[in-house]
């Protein structure tokens, strides 16, 4: 059976071949991403039953004590609790990423000759749709409580794209915690001992003026504090920290955009180095 | 393209304070089943690993398919399949899904991906199962759909981590027959094993691993012949002094014999009517036998004399005849 004898491949496909190869490659990752979703839709509840119930609990708990000057705490909200959610959220790609690594699947994919970043991209394609579910689910329950965007449909977008774009440069992050983590406790942990004080410590759910100057500085410059202001500024919704001096609150949009391509700079390539360090034996 | 589908020289790899390779050498002729034999933590599968690009040598060198592990992992990638120790499929897929995973990973158009997972499907009989998730396989459907996620797509190269470990033996047969097919058709296989009989049954040529280096190579006939061939074991209703003269023209050696007197033992060389004659001669000497036998040598006895531990008898074998010291190591010349 001379016709049979199974064939070596030789060369590797060209360029664009390739290029076509790595995007089908995440494409399939992240269809299995979401097949376990489907699976265990409660994987889902950080963004689906969080983001309401958070809604709910700031603007009538705390919003009936905390005055915005220039409209409701509704109206003034909406922002920081997408930005809440957003941020508390991107804690599932550390832990996902930490669950594969426990288990066999990822030998089994690094046997093939797949793109093997496509475990990571795929992983942040799966993570920047559920930001996408967590925002619209955010946005839905702000019309409910009285949230209203005061511009057009192009800035409202726009918000939520900036919004987005910070969601899915922290998912990065997250994903190097995940992949420098030894177990999913640790990585578990970096939600509450990082992730949190950064969504507190910022003007996302209280105007920032009555802090203390040093903590008023760092949340001025707070990365969450920027994407918020930038989603107020771009919805037309109250907005304090306009009135701070610091460069950062002048310029939201630009500093939510930089902070964001920054811990992509830096994470995209610490990702890859520490998925081949863990995976290399 | 190389001769040897797969050649490795003087790998090494230490973990920590262990040296799990110390210079470890193999080559596989395409079309062929390698065996790779030895104890638990020989450096069998740290091995396999590097050859399926999964760990980097710390020195040494391997071809598979005629690419370099190391600098050319990719091309390896596109010639190898692997079946690992423990499964390395996803658990919350379902058998179907994950093969289809594999293929389309392995850049397999998505028509033939579902083609052949259906195929593969059959021939490991896992259709009936292939809609459910993997969290209810047992352990046997398990390994037979890791086996079947490597041969997706056709791979002309084969690495086995202990691929039948676990199995019944019905699953086990399958496996085996499955593997037959494939060097037929021109893979070639190296597959690790504790199990004798399934190297005996399958290799065409055995290496034995001990301490992260090859101690002996050959087909499991030559492997065989370092025991020093046949012997003859028998046992006496009573003591007996006049069995061991009656026995001496008909042995090839000293004739042990055991401490209560009734057990005796032999090297021979097996011919025919030897047993007739062993018979004949113990009877007219008045001795009475309560049974004897002459036992072909197995790899269980080369694995005792070359490693100086028990190897593991599978479950469905009787284990291993007496238990014999280990001797001095024997080494074998390549």
């Amino acid at each position: 059976m001379i016709d049979a004898l199974p064939m070596v491949h030789v060369a590797g496909p060209p360029m664009p071949a390739r290029v076509a190869g790595a995007l089908r490659d995440v494409y399939v990752v992240t269809r299995r991403n979401l097949i376990h979703i489907t699976r265990e839709p409660m994987q889902l509840g950080d963004v689906t039953i969080q983001p309401v119930l958070f809604t709910l609990l700031f603007v009538y708990v705390f919003g009936s004590g905390i005055p915005v000057p220039g409209g409701t705490y509704a109206s003034f909200a909406i922002a920081g609790l997408l930005l809440l959610n957003l941020t508390t959220s991107s804690m599932g790609t550390a832990v996902g990423l930490t669950v594969d690594l426990g288990t066999g699947i990822i030998d089994r994919f690094r046997t093939l000759p797949m793109w093997p970043a496509a475990v990571l991209v795929g992983r942040s394609i799966t993570d920047l749709l559920a930001a996408t579910l967590c925002t619209l689910i955010v946005a839905g329950s702000g019309l409910v409580v009285g949230w209203r965007p005061q511009t057009g449909i192009g800035q409202l977008i726009a918000g939520f794209g900036v919004a987005l774009f910070f969601a899915y440069a922290l998912s990065w992050l997250a994903g190097c915690v995940g992949l420098w983590a030894k177990g999913v406790e640790t990585a578990q942990s970096f939600g509450f001992l990082v992730l949190f004080p950064i969504s507190f410590v910022s003007n996302a759910l209280v105007p920032t003026r009555g802090m203390p100057d040093w903590l008023r500085t760092i949340a001025d410059w707070n990365p969450v504090s920027a994407v918020t202001a930038a989603c107020r500024e771009l919805w037309g919704n109250p907005n304090p920290s306009a009135l701070s001096s610091a460069w950062s609150m002048q310029h939201p949009v630009w500093t939510a955009l930089a902070w964001s391509i920054a811990i992509l700079v830096v994470c995209l390539p610490l990702a890859s180095m520490l998925y081949r360090r863990r995976t290399t034996g | 393209m190389t001769e040897n589908m797969i050649e490795a020289e003087g790998l090494t790899k230490r973990f920590g304070t262990t040296q799990a390779l110390a210079g470890f050498d193999l080559a596989a002729p395409a079309g062929s089943i390698l065996g790779v034999l030895g104890p638990n933590g020989a450096g069998k599968t740290t091995a396999v690993r590097i050859l399926a690009t999964l760990a980097l040598p710390d020195a040494g060198r391997a071809l598979v398919a005629g690419y370099d592990v190391v600098r050319d992992p990719a091309a390896v990638r596109r010639n190898i399949g692997f079946t690992a120790q423990d499964a390395t499929l996803d658990e919350t897929l379902t058998g179907r899904q994950n093969l289809r995973m594999v293929g389309e990973l392995s850049r397999m158009r998505r028509g033939d991906a579902r083609m052949r997972a259906e195929e593969l499907l059959r021939t490991f009989e896992l259709t009936d199962a292939a809609g459910r998730v993997l969290r209810g396989y047992s352990g046997g459907m398990r390994r037979r759909l890791d086996l079947a996620a490597s041969l997706m797509t056709r791979p002309p190269v084969l690495f086995l981590d202990e691929p039948t470990t676990g199995l019944d033996p019905t699953s086990r047969h399958r496996v085996w027959s499955v593997l037959r097919g494939l060097v037929d058709d021109g893979v070639t296989v190296v597959l690790t094993t504790q199990y004798l009989d399934e190297a005996d049954q399958l290799a065409d040529r055995i290496v034995v691993v001990d301490h992260g280096r090859v101690i002996a190579e050959g087909t499991p006939t030559e492997l065989k012949r370092v025991t020093g061939g046949a012997r003859l074991e028998g046992t006496l209703s009573s003591p007996n002094a006049a069995a061991l003269d009656a026995l001496r023209p008909l042995v090839e050696g000293p004739v042990q014999v055991s401490e209560d007197g009734r057990r005796l033992r032999a090297p021979v060389r097996s011919t025919a009517g030897l047993l007739t004659r062993v018979v004949r001669a113990l009877d007219e000497a008045g001795v009475d036998l309560e049974d004897v036998a002459v036992h072909q040598p197995s790899l269980d006895d080369v694995f005792m004399r070359l490693t100086g531990t028990a190897p593991v008898a599978p479950a469905e074998t009787p284990a291993g005849t007496a238990e014999e010291p280990a001797r001095e190591l024997q080494e074998v010349n390549r």
